[in-house]
Order: C-alpha cells, then structure tokens, then sequence
C-alpha cells in the first residue's frame, strides 16, 4: 500500500502571558518597531451599512475577569462579501474584516467598533444568519478557541441559520447572542468555562 | 489586502485535536480554569472559516524581521541566530505572502513587558517582536538573538526552555495557529509542562528546531530551521458545483 503524505499540522501551544508584545507592542507600551498595531479596526471611514460597537469582557471558570486575553474577528461587509479572497466577488472597499481586540489591561473590557456584517452562505446555500467569527488566545488556552457573535435582534435569520441549528443543547444558544444594550450598541461576554459556558466551535 | 489564489479556496482540513494539546491540562495550572467543559460543536468548514484577511509587502519595514537592530537600530546583546524555514500547508505546499509574527524573551531570559519580574535584566536594543511576510514559495527568516531559559510560577521550580513565540496566518481564518518554537538539545524541553500539554512525542518533536549549519553564517551566526505547517485545504474538480447543488 502506498503512504499518505500528507504533512501534520504544527502542534497549537498557548500564546502565553506576553502576546501582547509580539502582536500588539504598541498597546502594550512597547512602541518603536512598528508604526501602528495591526487590526486596529476592520472598517475605514465610508464602509457601508450600520454601524455598532460591541463591547464585553472574557471570563474564566472562576468567574475572574482575563485581562491579558486577546481575540481577532473576522467578519463579512454588510452585503455578506468578505474581502479578500471570497469566491463570489470583491466586498466593499473599506471594510478589511479583521481586528485584533485585546482586553483593557486595567478593567477587562473589550470593545469593537465595526459594521453588521451581512449573511454569508453556508456550504449547501442556505444563508448563515450575521456574524462575526472570533478566534481567542492567552495564556492557559492552549489552542485558540473559535466562536462567533451572533446578534439577538436577528431573531429570523438566527432562526434559519444551520450553524446555529446544529447546537443541541438550545439553552446555550443565549451565549453566542451579542445583546442589544442602545441603539447600535451590543454587549457580548465571552465565558470560558462553567455555568453559561460560550459554546465554542471544532471547525 | 491581496487577492488569494483560487486554489486556496478550498473546505479545511479537519483538525487533529488529538495531536494538539488538549484545552484542560492540569500540568499547566492556569488551562484548568480557562478550558472549556463542554464538547466542542464540530462542523466542516464555511466561507468564514475559508476566507482570511491579508497583507500586503508594503506593510512590512525593512527591519522588522531583525530584532537585533530593530528596536533602536543599535545590536542586541546576545548569541546572534538565523530563524527560517517554510510556511506550508498539510498538502506540502509553500503557502506564500501570509504573515509571520513572533515574540521571544531577551538573552538573559526576560520580556519586555510590565508583567514581567524577573531579575534578569532588560537589554536597551531589545525589543522582543518582529515579522515578515512569507515569499513566493512560502520562505520566511528572523534574524534574532537566542533567548534565554526563564523561571515562571507553576510548580515550584518550573523554567521554560529557550523558545520563540511564532503566530502565522493562512489563506483562511480558520487556519489561524500559534505556537512556539524550541531549540535542539535543550534539556528544559522534557521537563516543561507547557511542552508537555502535548501529547504525542512525535508532535513535540514538530516543535523542535534543528541546528542548521548550512543556513548559518561563518564569523556572523548560527541557524536553526522551522518549518510551520498550516491546516490542509481540499481540492477537488468535484467541490466546484453551484452553491446549493
């Protein structure tokens, strides 16, 4: 029998307390190497469609507060084109789709400012209801944990959508809904662990 | 932002979770609290996971894969090392223009951050990050100096071996990773637990890089190579069917 050849994938090992130094050493206080952080915002001024700001925190099991986690969103424009390299067409010019969120070193909060991403078709066609992916490391996370925010004012296109619909346990579905707290203002906590656990995704 | 080659398009591989660290590992003490409980909710790949952002050559200064010279553009003090190797995928193939960042202690073993304490001092030329972006075929290098083992509160007398923090892209966010680097021959490695998260021996030994002599410059420095391996993307003529079909 012949061998498969493919290669294995380079083992995940926690970003550690000091993430902030290598991805961003100016928020951190480290400034002189880079002109700016990368993933300051995943909009420029003109991206089109409404805009909302998203803030929260990321707790562990013993309901501490992380103040050294950091996540990067990934997210469609408001039509539900992502930039780059999305099969179906370029996006809008001025939405990059991708921040780099750390965590207020003093308080724990968390906050993005950024467009409702619009619907983006789920492999068979059916439309995924809006949302933004997240990927979030740091120290004691020993592979990045995936998750999304969806939004809870998209009652029918949560409804519709089949990511959401293969969560068994419909009780925790409350914790991918960023909730609506003004008018485009959002809160989203993000639970590690325990009671309310953030469901968190294998894909 | 760039627009990628339509051969990296295709639905992920799905990820060996037996082969990374698992999320609860009690040897490392802080995963205990911060791992999840409950199971993952598995799914195959969407467009979210297969679409990424990119970067562009004109982000990259010239200095920023040297972290000898580029915190104040006087040298680092230390034992001055060549990092490369190749950005590939799980199909073997060099994954080009995808950015390669990384963050490391000094030579005496400490960071540039205010949480870190140890009694070794900070070095005035060493900044502790850099990145580039990988070439045509998928190449990267730092230039860098080795950084030193450090003690961390875990168990009572736990010292990380010498390592290099290194966070990669892909073509998709879904193949977003980090991980760190460590040296051949060190002794601390066996001994660390944040090492020892892993499982398999034969995966800790993807994480080990080799003295590479052919890479290291005589009267200048030594070279160690590492390659980065990212999650596989299919290809097939039989995944080009309409959406919905």
């Amino acid at each position: 029998m012949q061998g498969l050849d493919y290669l294995k994938e380079t083992p995940s090992q926690t970003a550690g307390p000091y993430v902030h130094i290598g991805l961003v050493p100016n928020a951190l206080g480290n400034p002189g190497i880079y002109p700016q952080d990368l993933g300051l915002s995943p909009i420029r001024e003109g991206a089109k469609g409404q805009r909302i700001t998203i803030s929260g925190r990321v707790i562990d099991g013993a309901d501490m507060i992380l103040r050294d986690a950091l996540f990067e969103t990934w997210q469609a424009d408001a039509e539900g084109l992502y930039p780059g390299n999305d099969p179906r067409g370029p996006a809008d010019p001025n939405v990059t789709g991708w921040a780099r969120v750390a965590a207020d070193f003093d308080t724990g909060i968390w906050r993005l400012e950024t467009v409702k991403p619009g619907r983006v078709p789920f492999p068979d066609g059916r439309p995924m209801a809006p949302h933004i992916s997240i990927w979030l490391v740091a120290r004691g996370i020993n592979l990045g944990l995936q998750t999304r925010i969806y939004f809870e004012d998209e009652e029918a296109a949560n409804a519709e959508c089949p990511v959401l619909a293969r969560i068994e346990h419909k009780a925790r579905l409350q914790t991918l809904l960023a909730k609506r707290t003004g008018p485009g203002a959002y809160s989203f906590d993000i639970k590690l662990q325990g009671e309310n656990e953030t469901v968190f995704f294998d894909i | 932002m760039t627009l990628s080659n339509a051969i990296d398009r295709g639905p992920l591989f799905f990820r060996d979770r037996d082969w990374h660290p698992p999320a609860y590992t009690p040897g490392y003490k802080t995963s205990m609290t911060r791992a999840p409980h409950r199971a993952l909710v598995a799914l195959g790949s969407t467009l979210s996971e297969e679409t990424g952002p990119a970067f562009g050559h004109d982000m990259i200064g010239v200095l920023d894969n040297n972290l000898v010279m580029n915190f104040t553009g006087q040298p680092a003090i230390g034992e001055r090392i060549i990092m490369h190797g190749r950005v590939l995928d799980e199909n073997g193939r060099g994954v080009p223009n995808v950015l390669v960042e990384i963050w490391q202690a000094n030579a005496g073993g400490r960071y540039r951050h205010k949480k870190d304490g140890y009694l070794a001092p900070l070095d005035p030329n060493f900044g502790g990050c850099g990145r580039t972006l990988t070439g045509p075929d998928g190449r990267y290098e730092f230039l860098t100096v080795r950084p030193g083992a450090y003690p961390w509160p875990n168990h009572v007398n736990n010292w990380r071996p010498m390592h290099i923090h290194i966070s990669v892209f892909g073509t998709g966010f879904g193949q977003r990773l980090i991980t760190q680097m460590y040296f051949e021959g060190d002794p601390l490695i066996a001994k660390c637990p944040i090492v020892n998260t892993i499982g398999q021996d034969r995966a800790i030994q993807a994480l080990v890089a080799p003295l590479d002599m052919n890479r290291a410059i005589p009267m200048d420095c030594l070279a160690y190579k590492f390659d980065i391996v990212l999650r596989g993307r299919r290809q097939s003529f039989f995944e080009n069917r309409k959406e919905g079909m």
